[in-house]
C-alpha cells in the first residue's frame, strides 16, 4: 500500500475538508499506526472493492483515512490527541482564526459579523423608544434573542425552533446583563417618560461548534458599534426620531440627546468553550468534536479577568479543580486575543 | 466572622431536608424533595421503547419536562430542562437500555431559592425509586457570595436576589467501595470532588469560585450521607 496522499478535492462525493499543508506530513506519521485497522475496515466495508475498481492506489489510501474518520470517529480523534494535535492541525489549547466585521447590517443601529473558524454569527441592534417601567423609571432595557434558522446546521429543521437556541438566548442575556457591561441608566432619555429599548438579534448562519462564544463576541461587537439615533421632543411632548432629511426643518427643535451617542462598555465579557475528554482539554471545539466528545465547559471572563459565568451542563467527564483552573487559564489567554480582535475591528471602522 | 441570616442559620447551615419516595401511584418512580420552603416533585416514566429524533438510538435517551408552579415555561425553564437532561445523561448507565426513552417530569411545588439543586436532588431520588441503572448519584447545592466575600449555603429566594453572585454546583455522591482509596482517585483527588454541573449568575473572582467549590464539596458530603440514610 502506498502512503502517498492525493488532495481531498479529487473525491466529488466527499465533503471537502480544509486542511493546512502541514497536516500532510502529520498524516504520513499517523498512517502507519492506523494502517492495520483501516485495512481491515476497508476490506469488510466494501471500500476495498470500490477503490480497486477505480484502479488507483493513491485514491485508495486517501479513502482509508476518511473512512476511518467516519466509521470510528472517537478513535480517529484520539489518535490525533495522542500526538497533541487536532484533525484541523490546531494545537489542543488554541482557538480557530477569528474575524470580526462591524457594521454588517446597514439598516440596523449597530451590527457585527463574527466568525470563529467557520462558525458565523450576525448580530444587529434595533433601538426603539419605550416608556420605562415603574420599578426602574430611569433605566432602559435590552432584549436579546438568538436565532438558529435551518440554514445553519443539518440538525435544525424548519418550523420548530431548535432547543439549543432558547438556551443560548437565555445564557446570553444572563451573561450580558449580569456582567454590567452596559449601564442601563445610559439608555434613559427622559426620566420616567422615555428610554431606549435595544433589541439585539443574533442569527447563526453557520453552526460549526462553540456557538455561545461566537454569539457573545458578535453581541459585544454590535454594542460597541452601536450609534444611538438623535431624537427630539415634538409639540405634544412626545419623543420622536430626527430623521436625516428633515433635519434642516427641525433645527429649532433641540435634540434630547446631543451627547451620549455611543454606549460606554465597561469591561466587556468574552468566552471560551473547552471540551473535556479523558485528560485532554480541547479549546474552541468544532461541531464534529462537540458531537463526539460530550463534556463542554464554557468560561466567561470580563476584561479584568473576573469570572462572569462558568457553565458546565453535565457530561461524562467530571471537572476537578486543576482542570477548572486550566480552563480558566486558557480563557484568560483567549480574552486577550479577542480583545485585540475587537480593538482592531473598531479601529478599522474609524479609519473608514 | 458571623453573618446574620434572616432565618437565624449560620453560613454553612442547610435548611431542613426532607425526602419521600414512591409518592405517586402511577409513576414508575417518584420522589418529593424539600429544602426548607422549596419543594419539588419528580416523576419518572419508562424506559419506553424508541428514541426521539436526533437522539442516538444506541444509547438510552432521556427527556425532561419542567412544570413551573404557575404559567407557561419560558427560557429559564428550557435552560433548566437542558441542564437536568445533560446531568441525568452523565449519571446514568446509558448502555443497559439502548433505544429507549425515559421521561422525567419535574413539578415545582414551591420555590423559595435553590430551585435547580432541589430539582436535581428530587430527580435523583426518583431515578433510584424507578430502578434506572445509575453509575452514582448526583448531589446538588447552591452557594451564594455576599458583597463582602462571604459564602452562604442553600440560600432562600430573598437571599438569592440580594447576593452579588450565586453558583449551582452538582457533585457525584461519595462512594463506599471495597477498592483501596488510592484506586478511586482521579488526578490525586477523590472521585466525589469532580464537578458534574456548574451554573453561575453574577460576577465574581476566580478565587471566589474555587472557594465556592470547596464549600460546596464539604456540604454535599453531608447531603450524600442524608441520601444514603434515606435510600436504605
Amino acid at each position: 500500500m502506498s502512503p502517498s496522499l492525493t488532495p481531498y478535492s479529487s473525491f466529488p462525493f466527499l465533503p471537502p475538508i480544509r486542511v493546512k499543508p502541514s497536516l500532510a506530513s502529520l498524516r504520513q506519521q499517523l498512517l502507519p499506526c492506523l494502517q492495520p485497522q483501516i485495512y481491515a475496515i476497508a476490506k469488510t466495508s466494501g471500500f476495498y472493492r470500490m477503490a480497486a475498481a477505480n484502479g488507483s492506489s493513491d485514491l485508495y489510501s486517501e479513502m482509508e483515512v476518511d473512512a476511518f474518520r467516519r466509521l470510528f470517529p472517537l478513535r480517529y480523534h484520539e489518535q490525533h490527541l495522542l500526538k497533541s494535535v487536532r484533525p484541523d492541525a490546531r494545537k489542543l489549547g488554541s482557538a480557530r482564526d477569528t474575524t470580526l466585521a462591524l457594521g454588517a447590517v446597514a439598516s440596523a443601529e449597530g451590527s457585527a459579523l463574527a466568525k470563529i473558524g467557520s462558525t458565523t454569527m450576525l448580530a444587529a441592534i434595533k433601538m426603539e423608544i419605550m416608556t420605562p417601567t415603574v420599578e426602574c423609571p430611569d433605566e432602559g432595557s435590552i432584549a436579546i434573542e438568538f436565532h438558529m434558522p435551518p440554514i445553519c446546521s443539518p440538525l435544525v429543521r424548519p418550523g420548530r425552533p431548535a432547543e439549543a437556541a432558547s438556551v443560548i438566548s437565555k445564557q446570553l442575556s444572563d451573561t450580558i446583563l449580569s456582567s454590567g457591561m452596559i449601564d442601563l441608566k445610559e439608555l434613559c432619555l427622559v426620566g420616567g417618560k422615555a428610554a431606549w429599548m435595544a433589541y439585539l438579534d443574533i442569527y447563526c448562519l453557520d453552526a460549526d461548534g462553540s456557538l455561545f462564544d461566537a454569539a457573545l463576541l458578535s453581541a459585544v461587537a454590535a454594542f460597541s458599534h452601536l450609534n444611538i439615533p438623535v431624537v427630539s421632543l415634538n409639540e405634544d411632548g412626545r419623543i420622536v426620531l430626527v430623521s436625516e432629511d428633515n433635519n434642516q426643518l427641525k433645527l429649532e427643535k433641540q435634540p434630547v440627546n446631543t451627547e451620549k451617542r455611543k454606549l460606554k462598555l465597561n469591561s466587556p465579557p468574552f468566552s471560551l468553550t473547552c471540551l473535556l475528554h479523558k485528560n485532554y482539554i480541547l479549546a474552541d471545539p468544532t461541531a464534529e468534536e462537540e458531537s463526539i466528545m460530550e463534556t463542554a465547559v464554557t468560561v466567561v471572563l470580563d476584561s479584568s479577568y473576573q469570572l462572569v459565568s462558568l457553565y458546565k451542563p453535565g457530561g461524562p467527564v467530571h471537572a476537578h479543580t486543576s482542570v477548572i483552573q486550566d480552563c480558566v487559564a486558557l480563557a484568560k489567554r483567549r480574552v486577550k486575543e479577542l480583545q485585540s480582535v475587537l480593538n482592531e475591528a473598531i479601529s478599522d471602522m474609524e479609519v473608514e | 466572622m458571623e453573618i446574620d441570616r434572616k432565618d437565624g442559620r449560620t453560613a454553612n447551615q442547610l435548611r431542613p431536608l426532607s425526602c419521600a419516595r414512591n409518592v405517586l401511584n402511577r409513576a414508575h418512580g417518584s420522589a418529593s424533595w424539600s429544602q426548607g420552603e422549596t419543594k419539588v416533585l419528580a416523576a419518572v416514566y419508562g424506559p419506553k421503547a424508541g428514541t426521539n429524533k436526533n437522539e442516538n438510538p444506541e444509547k438510552a435517551c432521556f427527556e425532561v419536562i419542567w412544570k413551573p408552579k404557575t404559567g407557561q415555561i419560558g427560557k429559564a425553564e428550557k435552560e433548566y430542562e437542558m441542564i437536568l437532561k445533560k446531568t441525568v445523561q452523565s449519571i446514568c448507565v446509558l448502555n443497559v437500555h439502548p433505544n429507549t426513552t425515559t421521561s422525567i417530569i419535574i413539578q415545582v411545588v414551591n420555590d423559595d431559592g435553590a430551585l435547580l439543586p432541589c430539582a436535581i436532588n428530587a430527580l435523583c431520588a426518583a431515578l433510584v425509586d424507578a430502578g434506572i441503572p445509575l453509575k452514582h448519584l448526583a448531589v446538588a447545592i447552591c452557594c451564594c457570595l455576599t458583597e463582602s466575600g462571604h459564602i452562604l449555603l442553600d440560600p432562600s429566594k430573598l437571599e438569592e436576589q440580594r447576593m452579588k453572585a450565586f453558583v449551582y454546583l452538582v457533585f457525584p455522591n461519595s462512594t463506599l467501595s471495597v477498592l483501596p482509596e488510592e484506586a478511586l482517585k482521579v488526578r490525586g483527588e477523590p472521585m466525589e470532588h469532580g464537578l458534574i454541573t456548574s451554573s453561575t449568575h453574577g460576577v465574581m473572582s476566580v478565587d471566589d469560585y474555587i472557594r465556592c467549590l470547596e464549600r460546596g464539596r464539604a456540604a454535599t458530603s453531608k447531603l450524600s450521607d442524608f441520601f444514603r440514610r434515606n435510600l436504605q
